[in-house]
């Protein structure tokens, strides 16, 4: 059975991905395919976030009893996150591409020092913690 | 289950990489003047006085400067665990190293024991306070992943360079002879191949990846190489010390110099296979740095393998080893980590909403300015290397170059932050 760190890990993998795609179309000025692409990222990263807060973070939380602690760190990123998304949205309508490629460029530090502390850290102790849990945690992850 | 020792959310306040930061490229621009004013001795042999203070005011004026600062930032970040008390340690070790690391130059340069004796007690306070904090944040840790491993073992090879340079202080500054005269080569190899090299790959496995969306580093070179240099460093070490069995220093040179190209050769191609094609010149300097590793490593070999090859060689290595992998690398993560902590903070205090992107506090063409004066610096320090007079004065005018730009660069991010900050409402801090 795959971990919660690879499976989460290879959904960053993906995100990351798409954001390339945007941010390329963008520095080459197809401002078409780089709305499509950013929308296209932007729902997948808010699948990923959703997925954390709603199944993930809840039931560590549960394990250790309390709310508090790395995943109030990590929520509090999520919330950053979702702003530069907006600003990132809201540069692709007006097609600004040096407001586009600096969020961008913002954004993606934020998003890999976020997965490095999730990757290196919190899914590992998740995987450790959690254990048979995480099976039915992954397969509701698949749908 | 309590975690007392992980806290996510821990990034130290921003004076305390960043005195670190703006210092570093004033000790280059020293480093630089000092090359001008010693000329052609600075390059007649790796150790003469000269020598020895142009390379200390680098690899601790800039080198050491930038790794502890940036550490004390990136530990709770890379391995979850604060280090205790970063602002105290960090004010100590800033004003330690800065002190000491200036009187080590003025006591090799002007032959003044007593400068070389005032630097033995400040260095030795610097590092003894941060090697002590970052060992309890390293044994704090939640989780004991490679990246763990590999900090803790930069931080070990950090304490054997302190240790080692301690001696050779001690003969510079009282006169008291080392227990082996092969420190002279232990002291920079710890330093360089160790403290330098371990760090750097160990940042590279996470920023690299991360930077350009790459591929990930191949797990066995990713967990191997830390623990490899470490064991061939020690090995080397105690060749050289001994040194009565014929070829065998020269072999593990050999080895230990293939493992850096192998290291280096490997981000490169990596780097050729990224995901992010925007020009970057934090790129741009990971690719100047990673070439004049695997080039620095190649004239290692030749050297260990062929003794009589000349000595300008070895000149050679270091200027490769330091200005062009080491200082160039050290370049390109500042350029990545001051406008970050800059966005970082600002946000904190005035909210995402109102907080300027990255690039607002530096722009993409004075960072490839930047790219282009450090590149002609490393070029014209490894030329006159090999051909000092009368190169060296074009390599200090290029070298003084590349420091002030990067002052200048970092200096307009830091107000660009100190001034959105005071427009913002006095919310937070």
């Amino acid at each position: 059975m795959p971990s919660i760190n690879a499976t989460m890990s290879g959904d960053h993998r993906a995100c990351d991905a798409r954001f390339a795609t945007a941010e390329g179309a963008a520095a080459s000025g197809d401002w078409t395919q780089a709305a499509a692409e950013f929308a296209a990222f932007r729902d997948a990263m808010e699948r990923h976030l959703k997925l954390e807060e709603e199944a993930l973070f809840p039931a560590f939380e549960k394990h250790t009893g309390s709310a508090a602690g790395p995943t109030e760190a990590m929520r509090m990123e999520h919330a950053e996150m979702r702003d530069l998304f907006e600003r990132l949205a809201a540069a692709a309508e007006a097609r600004d591409g040096d407001e586009f490629l600096g969020l961008a460029e913002t954004l993606n530090l934020l998003m890999q020092q976020h997965n490095m502390k999730e990757e290196q850290v919190l899914y590992v102790l998740m995987d450790e913690s959690l254990g048979s849990e995480a099976e039915s945690l992954l397969a509701a992850l698949a749908h | 289950m309590q975690q007392p020792g992980l806290k996510l959310e821990q990034a130290p306040p921003i004076a305390v990489p960043f005195r670190f930061f703006l210092t570093a490229p004033l000790f280059l621009l020293a480093a630089a003047a000092l090359l001008a004013w010693s000329g052609a001795a600075s390059f007649d042999a790796r150790a003469t006085p000269a020598a020895l203070a142009v390379t200390h005011l680098v690899t601790l004026g800039y080198m050491a400067m930038v790794m502890l600062g940036a550490m004390l930032q990136i530990l709770p970040v890379l391995v979850g665990t604060p280090v205790p008390a970063a602002r105290a340690v960090a004010g100590a070790a800033h004003a330690l190293l800065v002190v000491g690391a200036a009187s080590l130059a003025a006591g090799f340069a002007l032959g003044q024991p007593l400068a070389t004796r005032a630097a033995a007690w400040t260095l030795g306070g610097a590092f003894a306070v941060f090697l002590v904090a970052v060992a309890t944040a390293l044994t704090r840790v939640a989780v004991r992943s490679a990246t763990v491993l590999g900090m803790t073992l930069a931080t070990a090879a950090l304490a054997i360079t302190v240790v080692l340079g301690l001696e050779l202080a001690a003969m510079h500054g009282w006169g008291i002879a080392p227990p082996s005269f092969a420190l002279r080569e232990l002291h920079p190899a710890w330093g360089l191949a160790g403290w330098t090299g371990l760090l750097v790959a160990g940042v590279a496995y996470q920023v690299v990846p991360m930077f350009q969306m790459t591929p990930p580093y191949p797990p066995p070179l990713a967990r191997g190489f830390p623990v490899a240099v470490f064991v061939l460093l020690a090995a080397w070490s105690a060749a050289a010390w001994h040194g009565d069995v014929p070829g065998l220093e020269a072999t593990l040179a050999v080895l230990l110099a293939g493992g850096y190209i192998t290291f280096a050769v490997t981000t490169l191609v990596l780097q050729i296979q990224r995901r992010r094609r925007i020009p970057d010149a934090t790129l741009a300097f990971w690719q100047i740095g990673m070439a004049s590793v695997a080039l620095a490593s190649a004239v290692w070999c030749v050297r260990a393998v062929r003794p009589e090859a000349p000595e300008a060689l070895d000149l050679l290595i270091g200027v490769l080893a330091i200005v062009g992998g080491a200082v160039s690398v050290i370049a390109g993560m500042l350029y990545k980590i001051v406008p970050f902590l800059g966005w970082f903070h600002l946000q904190a205090s005035v909210g995402p909403k109102g907080a300027p992107h990255m690039k607002k506090f530096l722009g993409d063409s004075p960072q490839q300015l930047h790219v282009r004066v450090h590149l002609v610096a490393v070029a014209a320090l490894c030329a006159a290397a090999l051909w000092p007079q009368p190169l060296v004065y074009v390599a200090a005018a290029a070298l003084g170059a590349s420091a002030l730009v990067q002052f200048r660069n970092l200096v307009l991010a830091a107000r660009f932050y100190r001034a959105e900050l005071a427009r913002a409402p006095a919310t937070g801090a």
